[in-house]
């Protein structure tokens, strides 16, 4: 399609609208924080970041909650682009969580989830008493993020209420809250998978190397493939482990994350094979899966 | 497949955010299903996931309850309504697509209006066998409200009238009159079915009769580009970004018309005037170099502009051109709507958040409530949930008062409750009042020489003042 000069293309209309958001976190909250999942999604919002302040500095933190079971490479990807981007990083892990030994492998997904991830998310923003946190999530991921704010209200216990949402019109964000309460802000609401992808792709963003495929150790956990990230995986299932070519499509806990058998290892090809896919993204998340609306009840409880 | 050709095709494609209007009774979920699926949207696994869910939920028997797969929360599955404003995304070859999916019952009017503002287009549905009813009046008013330009009349359920011409030639004569009312600039009519696809994204074979496009093949195509007028340079100043002696740059997004590097631009609402010396885009910054600068920029550019001299500018002040000033007020004419279960209180004081600013303000008056379904004006003290009415604001500092009309992004505001701090309102300036023409009048006084004298002394001697010569 022929666009006119004075009209951007939907990629430079959605980036303009994250930065515009970034902006007015950065200009209206007193201690604002960035969540860092070391994901794609996560790749591109600090790629908008740097982009929305330049030539300063971050003007905020980047926050990172480390259940302890992430993917090696992904820990070690943090680091490097803390390192490059001269940016502040924030890890919390929950310590209550590791002196019980909270495993998924043990434990399930839901009560790992819930102690690692939920309960050291509370546990990091209460001890960091940040009122605004940005997070990556986008509306096109699951039913009950479609709903969400861009601004979206947080009690004094970090939790949601679908059913009492501040109304949010033009581009004009509320942002006044009481002391204790906070908000959660998501400046790449709009953006699909697929806007994520062709963006990474024409900015040349860097991205942890799991999302191509290569040669890796898997086995079938909970009908999904997981790799075997490490010897916490348990002995009988470690027996079972083959080689295979896999790839990401979502980065997480390793036992939680499933991988796809893949043979695309440049962008072009992960895209091209993200357009012939007929499964959903999550679909290799497994804590949706736990119960219909399983999302919509971790958000009330304060998961993203 | 090529890839790479087809990424080179997807990096310039459009964008278009558009309303669906219509009650659980007009099959909008099932439209929107529709399109989604066929568009190809809906993954396998969303898809089973529906289907499993259509088995305890659903409304259609058999087949797929395509309404399934739009409604979002549990609690909306389970009273069978879509309650709040869902936005949902798809793409052709030529745009990407934004939908907000809103009810409407007229008890979700404030709904309505938050998806609306952000639309280019709206999906106004009308059951065929019904015509036009009450909640058409009602979606149409809100439509024009918020100055959507475009309203594609889906004329839903054929299949139930047989796919009759004559059927859908009344109802387009009918709704032609009720646009005309409205002043809504462009209206464009489909007969279709939801349920069975006619007409959504293929030409159905059973309208013969009709030579339009379908839904898809018209949002695809639609001309939305508006008139870009360059004077009506507007710049709300978001975030100042300081990391440095040598570095202040003012952040924002352009709001409308564009900018250029050496332009006279005017701070308001002070008046104090420099030159613009260096545009930053911010989509131009790469990790590499973060120092890119750009010669001219334009709506809705995210940018940093920095000035010739070291003007006091501050988050919410508006930079504009200054050849070409808006009007500065603080007593607004406004429509607002109210969205909150407590009634406005007249006089009373909250935030208004406009663009990047935020004054304190009242609502001085009602001069009118608007009956939605009638257009009926009615005389009102307060204003009660979903109330739309026409009202003089007050606020404790002039703004510029770019009329909503001209100007959605300067014209438009949010009304904050002071104590609970929740959105309690949303308005858009019609003009400045009577009262203060008035009092700019006042200001153009005639000063004594001993006034004139002093004017003069200042000026001279404190430059850096920016006074103004009377």
């Amino acid at each position: 399609m022929k666009i006119s000069k004075e009209r951007l293309t939907h990629l430079k209309q959605l980036e303009a609208e994250s930065i515009h958001i970034l902006r007015e976190v950065a200009a209206e909250f007193s201690n604002p924080v960035m969540m860092y999942s070391v994901g794609k999604d996560s790749s591109v919002m600090l790629h908008l970041a740097m982009k929305a302040f330049a030539p300063s500095k971050l003007p905020f933190p980047m926050l990172h909650v480390d259940t302890k079971w992430k993917f090696k490479e992904m820990i070690e990807f943090r680091d490097q682009r803390a390192k490059d981007l001269g940016f502040d990083l924030v890890v919390h892990s929950n310590q209550e969580g590791i002196d019980m030994d909270i495993s998924p492998f043990s434990h399930g997904s839901k009560v790992h989830t819930d102690i690692m991830k939920t309960q050291g998310l509370k546990q990091a923003l209460n001890a960091g008493g940040y009122d605004a946190v940005i997070g990556g999530a986008r509306r096109d991921e699951e039913k009950s993020r479609a709903k969400e704010r861009i601004f979206s209200f947080r009690d004094q216990h970090h939790r949601w209420d679908p059913k009492n949402q501040r109304p949010e019109l033009w581009n004009v964000y509320n942002t006044a809250i009481a002391k204790g309460e906070s908000v959660r802000v998501f400046p790449i609401s709009n953006w699909t998978e697929l806007d994520i992808w062709q963006y990474i792709y024409l900015e040349s963003i860097k991205i942890p190397s799991l999302y191509f495929a290569k040669e890796q150790e898997v086995v079938e956990y909970q009908g999904t493939k997981i790799r075997v990230d490490d010897e916490r995986v348990p002995e009988e299932l470690r027996k079972t482990a083959k080689k295979e070519m896999v790839r990401f499509r979502t980065l997480g806990c390793y036992p939680l994350t499933g991988a796809i058998n893949s043979t695309a290892t440049t962008l072009p090809e992960i895209i091209k094979e993200m357009l012939l896919s007929t499964s959903s993204e999550r679909e290799g998340r497994l804590i949706d899966k736990d119960q219909e609306g399983a999302m919509e009840l971790k958000k009330i409880e304060g998961y993203f | 497949m090529d890839i790479i050709n087809y990424l080179q095709e997807h990096e310039n494609k459009d964008m278009l955010r558009f309303l669906t209007c219509g009650s659980v009774d007009d099959g909008k979920s099932t439209l929107i299903g529709r399109m989604l699926y066929d568009a190809k949207m809906i993954f396998d696994d969303q898809l089973s996931a529906a289907e499993s869910e259509s088995k305890k939920y659903g409304t259609t028997g058999e087949k797929i309850d395509m309404a399934l797969l739009v409604d979002g929360l549990q609690s909306e599955r389970e009273q069978g309504i879509t309650i709040d404003v869902a936005y949902r995304f798809f793409a052709t070859e030529n745009r990407k697509f934004i939908i907000a999916d809103t009810p409407g019952h007229e008890q979700y009017t404030r709904n309505m209006v938050t998806g609306a503002s952000t639309a280019d287009v709206a999906i106004i549905l009308i059951d065929a066998r019904k015509s036009i009813l009450t909640q058409t009046r009602r979606h149409s008013f809100i439509v024009s409200l918020l100055g959507i330009e475009h309203v594609v009349v889906a004329i839903n359920k054929m299949d139930l009238v047989d796919f009759s011409e004559d059927k859908y030639n009344e109802i387009k004569a009918a709704y032609a009159e009720l646009a005309k009312e409205l002043e809504i600039k462009n209206t464009y009519y489909i007969p279709l079915s939801a349920l069975d696809g006619d007409n959504v994204v293929d030409k159905s074979k059973k309208t013969s009769w009709f030579d339009g496009k379908p839904l898809l093949g018209l949002l695809d195509s639609m001309d939305i580009s508006k008139e870009v007028k360059s004077e009506n340079f507007r710049f709300p100043v978001q975030y100042v970004n300081r990391p440095n002696l040598d570095f202040r740059g003012f952040c924002g997004t352009i709001a409308a018309g564009s900018v250029k590097v050496g332009d006279d631009i005017t701070v308001l609402p002070s008046g104090k005037c420099t030159k613009v010396k260096s545009i930053i885009n911010g989509g131009d910054i790469t990790e590499v170099n973060r120092s890119v600068t750009t010669e001219e920029a334009y709506a809705p550019m995210a940018i940093t502009i920095t000035t010739e001299d070291e003007v006091d500018i501050s988050r919410g002040d508006m930079i504009v051109h200054t050849s070409n000033l808006p009007r500065v007020s603080n007593s607004l004419k406004v429509m607002l709507v109210w969205m909150d279960k407590k009634p406005m209180d007249i006089n009373r004081a909250y935030d208004i958040k406009r663009a990047t600013s935020v004054v304190s303000g009242s609502f001085e008056h009602i001069n009118y409530k608007i009956d939605v379904n009638t257009y009926e004006r009615i005389q009102v003290d307060t204003l009660e949930l979903n109330d739309i009415a026409s009202c003089k604001m007050l606020l404790t500092r002039p703004i510029t008062a770019d009329s909503y009309k001209e100007n959605k992004e300067t014209g438009s505001f949010i009304v904050v409750d002071r104590i609970t701090n929740n959105t309690v309102g949303a308005g858009m300036i019609v003009g400045v009042t009577k009262r203060d023409e008035d009092a700019t009048v006042a200001t153009n006084k005639n000063y004594t020489d001993a006034e004139k004298a002093l004017n003069e002394y200042i000026r001279n001697s404190f430059p850096e003042w920016n006074c103004k010569e009377v």
